[in-house]
């Protein structure tokens, strides 16, 4: 569907949902609200797809994993370790000449990792794609996030699967 | 009582109402062939080609409201079904194909015969399924047949693997109800939608009514005329909306677009409201889109919300079943008339007559078309073929009914003509229906006059010869310089003697006057005629709205007399 309308997929992760039998799909999209008001109504229009949220404006949490090799000599083995230390993910592999780094976050602390190793040398890296979910409601009726509140309700009913 | 899958199939298909099949048979098919050919219920039609069975079925399903059903091998099979699918997925017909797989072991390992028709189908399906076991297969059938007719009509494709057709007896369980949690289509309106859809249209002071194929596929042409005449507002209908509304209404105005009559892309220009029913801003009615309606607001009624703001931005969209629809809005809509933009059309209808034949003693297409309404006084089921007759047909025959023009719209596949008219008429045997075809278009499907000849299918088939690929030869004409590489077909076959040669009728027409006694001879003579018209060639289309350009470079045919 996303190659015959032309809308280009940033990433894409899958997998079980507590539902059995059903799987949850998370997108990122790029494009416009026109673009993105069309790839949800057309994504809605597949006979297997049950529900379809864009939560591009909601408050939401968003986390990616990623692992990235990274070469080290015995020199800089502990500076990279050190890095590894501040953002708060781990060496899960080492080697003589390389380890690998596990690391956890939403994509601007992942890319920002991948920043800060670069200059050692990344030779490979593996990033699942984002998996994201809204933020629950607290007691003042909002949600507690940087958009601070309400997320865009659409004036007509214009969702449903045909 | 146990059954084979293939016997559990036809009885599904005898549980929905089924009682025709197009196919052509082969391997993998087999053990639904040997089951079908115990159950004289199901008319089985087999044609020539497997892009015959699709596009008749699609023909049967335009005729007749029911959802048309083919059925095919696998592997080459199936893949020449896909035209005729896919047709049917850009003009939302309701269409079941059912295809024969490889046995289930054999999938995925480049078996004979096979191809992942459910992957190479899935954009232009509304919905498909592989049925990997037997006791799948009455709720995949029913889930086919729910899918296919109801909300936006689509085709819906059952692939099924040869062993699963054939071993296994096993109860047959047809399902009650149907539920599916990913579909929903809609019913009624939302209340907020159409109280603003209502405003609009009270307030409008020079609406127009664009009526497209969800006014057909939702039987709403008693609530179109009721709402066009109590609030006067006059009704283009699109290609696909052509017989929604009755061309010799006074509120007609026409058809719009690229071939559309000039008054009709005049009217729309300078109208403040388009009130669009079923109708989905085809870029063929549009032109580019930043001039057109550059005036008017827009209310968008259609069933499909991906519609909404897809091509047009719906001032007010309103989601919902277009007979339901119409019907809450009715008595919203308060009665009026519109004497002044009313006259103003009729202006535009006489200074830009789109529709002026040519007096001249050469025989032209538009001549054919013209003799043809008026002998059957448009009563046929007119089906077309691709191209410059195709516009023509839509132009001078005088639709009178719903569904009594079937023409390949969204895809414009060639070759539709034939295929599409025996399906017509199975459907609706108690009608004429008459096949228009270029020589192009006939030639690809031609072989199919056997299956005519073979289950007596009385379809007239008018060839509209001028020796050409006529559409492309008239863009070559105006864009391309009159380079007219490849559109000039030296190696037509004689027509009457390839009639002769399948044992039917075949009438040859050269002169003008010879038309209208012609038309008679083929209606009076039983079962299937071939006319060929020798038609004048380097005839032009007009108006002409060149693609991606408005109604401002609209080109109209140079007239050199008028008629008052």
């Amino acid at each position: 569907m996303f190659r015959r309308r032309g809308f280009n997929i940033s990433s894409l992760a899958v997998g079980n949902s507590e539902i059995p039998n059903l799987s949850r799909m998370t997108f990122v999209v790029e494009g416009d609200s026109r673009t993105v008001e069309q790839v949800t109504k057309h994504l809605h229009k597949l006979i297997d797809v049950i529900r379809v949220s864009d939560i591009s404006d909601d408050n939401a949490v968003a986390r990616e994993l990623a692992l990235m090799r990274i070469h080290t000599t015995s020199q800089t083995r502990s500076d990279v370790m050190q890095i590894v230390d501040l953002f708060r993910a781990n060496v899960i592999d080492v080697a003589n000449d390389s380890l690998i780094v596990e690391v956890v976050g939403d994509e601007e602390k992942v890319d920002a990792l991948q920043n800060l190793l670069a200059p050692y040398g990344v030779m490979e890296v593996m990033r699942t794609g984002i998996v994201a979910m809204t933020r629950g409601m607290n007691a003042n009726g909002g949600g507690s996030g940087r958009n601070g509140g309400s997320s865009r309700r659409p004036t007509f009913n214009e969702s449903g699967s045909v | 009582m146990e059954l084979t899958g293939a016997e559990i199939v036809c009885e599904s298909l005898l549980k929905e109402g089924v009682d025709v099949i197009f196919g052509l048979p082969g391997g993998a098919v087999l053990p639904f062939y040997g089951a079908l050919s115990g159950y004289p219920q199901i008319r089985h039609i087999l044609v020539r080609h497997e892009q015959a069975a699709a596009m008749a079925a699609d023909g049967y399903a335009r005729a007749t409201g029911k959802v048309g059903v083919c059925t095919a091998t696998s592997g080459p099979g199936a893949t020449n079904l896909v035209t005729g699918i896919a047709g049917a997925m850009m003009d939302s017909i309701p269409m079941v194909a059912i295809t024969g797989q490889v046995p289930r072991p054999a999938i995925g390992r480049d078996a004979f015969q096979e191809t992942d028709i459910t992957g190479i189908t899935l954009p232009v399906t509304k919905h498909n399924i592989l049925v990997m076991e037997v006791d799948e297969i009455a709720q995949a059938v029913k889930e086919a047949f729910y899918i296919a007719r109801t909300g936006r009509p689509g085709p819906v494709l059952l692939d099924i693997p040869k062993d699963v057709l054939a071993g296994d007896r096993r109860p047959f369980d047809w399902p009650e109800s149907i539920s599916l949690q990913g579909y929903n289509p809609p019913g009624e309106a939302d209340e907020l939608q159409l109280s603003q859809a209502v405003e609009l249209i009270n307030q409008a002071q020079r609406p127009v009514i664009l009526a497209g194929h969800g006014v057909l596929i939702s039987h709403a042409y008693s609530e179109l005329k009721e709402l066009a005449e109590k609030a006067q507002i006059p009704v283009i209908t699109t290609l696909l909306g052509i017989g929604s509304f009755p061309t010799d209404h006074f509120l007609h105005a026409g058809m719009p677009g690229m071939h559309g009559m000039a008054y009709a892309s005049l009217a729309i220009d300078s109208a403040d409201l388009l009130i669009s029913l079923g109708m989905r801003f085809d870029d063929r009615v549009t032109g580019r889109l930043s001039d057109f309606a550059p005036n008017a607001k827009v209310v968008h009624v259609d069933v499909d919300p991906s519609e909404f703001h897809k091509n047009v931005k719906a001032t007010v969209p309103v989601l919902g079943e277009l007979k339901q629809v119409l019907n809450q809005m009715l008595p919203l809509v308060e009665r009026k008339t519109h004497v002044e933009w009313l006259q103003h059309i009729d202006t535009l209808r006489a200074e830009h007559p789109s529709l002026y034949i040519r007096q001249t003693d050469e025989l032209l297409p538009q001549y054919v078309l013209k003799q043809l309404s008026d002998i059957t006084d448009g009563q046929a089921i007119v089906v077309t073929g691709v191209g410059q007759h195709q516009m023509w047909a839509a132009q001078h025959y005088a639709y009178k009914e719903p569904n009594s023009l079937i023409t390949s719209g969204g895809l414009g596949a060639m070759g539709f003509e034939v295929p599409a008219a025996l399906g017509a008429k199975v459907g609706r045997p108690d009608k004429v229906v008459w096949s228009i075809a270029g020589d192009g278009g006939f030639q690809m499907t031609m072989c199919d006059l056997a299956t005519a000849v073979e289950n007596n299918i009385d379809v007239k088939f008018a060839i509209l010869n001028n020796g050409t690929l006529g559409m492309v030869h008239q863009w070559q004409e105006f864009f391309y310089d009159k380079d007219f590489f490849a559109t000039v077909y030296s190696g037509n076959p004689d027509f009457v003697k390839l009639a002769d040669a399948y044992g039917i009728k075949g009438i040859r027409v050269t002169d003008k006057t010879q038309v209208a006694s012609a038309i008679r001879q083929a209606m009076e003579t039983p079962g299937p005629v071939v006319l060929d018209f020798i038609v004048k060639q380097d005839e032009q289309v007009y108006p002409m709205i060149p693609a991606g350009e408005s109604v401002n470079e609209m080109m109209e045919e140079p007239i050199t007399e008028r008629i008052f």
